[in-house]
């Protein structure tokens, strides 16, 4: 069953690129990257309303006091964790290349090292978002 | 990507954990939040480092990432042209606010 169903994938192109950990973690890096960078070009001009004064700023960051908007934040918060995580490992592997034999277990440790950051930044903004929901 | 990136771990990780995490993270975050922690420059020369390693390394990604994607010349150079200009802009907006801000210019701030 599982033959057939990869050998229907088989176009005039070759198979279907499955390579497993190393393309996840690559579109994770890609994905995560584009998200913190259009997230930062509305940043920098949120921020930058701080040169119009107190009422003008207050009003704009008052959006992320929003809980809804905090769960958008923690996503955020997510995504640089991993992102950051991730590319030391790239970095690892560019300056010190026999590395790249231990390419999957890596990814795995990458992986375990973000879960790992992340539990702790889950239950304390987790937390102020129930807080406000509840 | 290399250099920006491994600076960055430092600035942007940190400033992710100090704002967003710690401390009620954004709870707390207005304009007298911002008037006190910009009275010292340290936070001024992080968040301005920030700034420009952030907008150059994020810039450059969305170029690579065009370069992947877009195969026609002409439509690449014009979408790696907005992504340009934009960084561009918001460094001049951004360092100028970085820079220049002065909270006791407004009436009932602590300065």
């Amino acid at each position: 069953m599982a033959q057939r169903r990869t050998a229907r994938r088989v176009s005039g192109f070759g198979s279907l690129y499955k390579g497993r950990e190393g393309q996840w973690s690559w579109l994770a890096h890609r994905v995560t990257g584009v998200a913190i960078i259009l997230f930062l070009f509305a940043h920098i001009v949120d921020t930058a309303v701080v040169g119009w004064g107190p009422d003008a700023y207050n009003r704009v960051v008052e959006v992320y006091h929003n809980p809804f908007v905090k769960v958008l934040e923690l996503g955020l918060v997510a995504a640089v964790i991993y992102h950051a995580v991730n590319g030391v490992r790239i970095m690892i592997i560019d300056f010190w290349p026999k590395a790249n034999l231990w390419n999957r277990q890596l990814i795995w440790g990458t992986l375990a090292l973000f879960l790992a950051t992340m539990a702790p930044v889950v239950y304390v903004m987790g937390r102020s978002i129930l807080e406000e929901v509840l | 990507m290399r250099v920006s990136g491994i600076v960055l771990l430092v600035l942007a990780v940190g400033h992710v954990l100090i704002m967003h995490v710690l401390d009620d993270g954004v709870d707390r975050v207005d304009f007298q939040f911002v008037a006190l922690r910009w009275q010292s420059p340290f936070w001024r020369s992080w968040d301005w480092l920030m700034l420009v390693l952030a907008l150059v390394h994020g810039v450059n990604g969305l170029r690579m990432i065009t370069l992947d994607y877009v195969r026609r010349p002409a439509t690449r150079v014009a979408i790696n042209g907005v992504f340009a200009v934009t960084g561009v802009a918001l460094f001049a907006l951004g360092s100028i606010i970085v820079l220049t801000f002065d909270p006791c210019a407004w009436p009932g701030v602590n300065c």
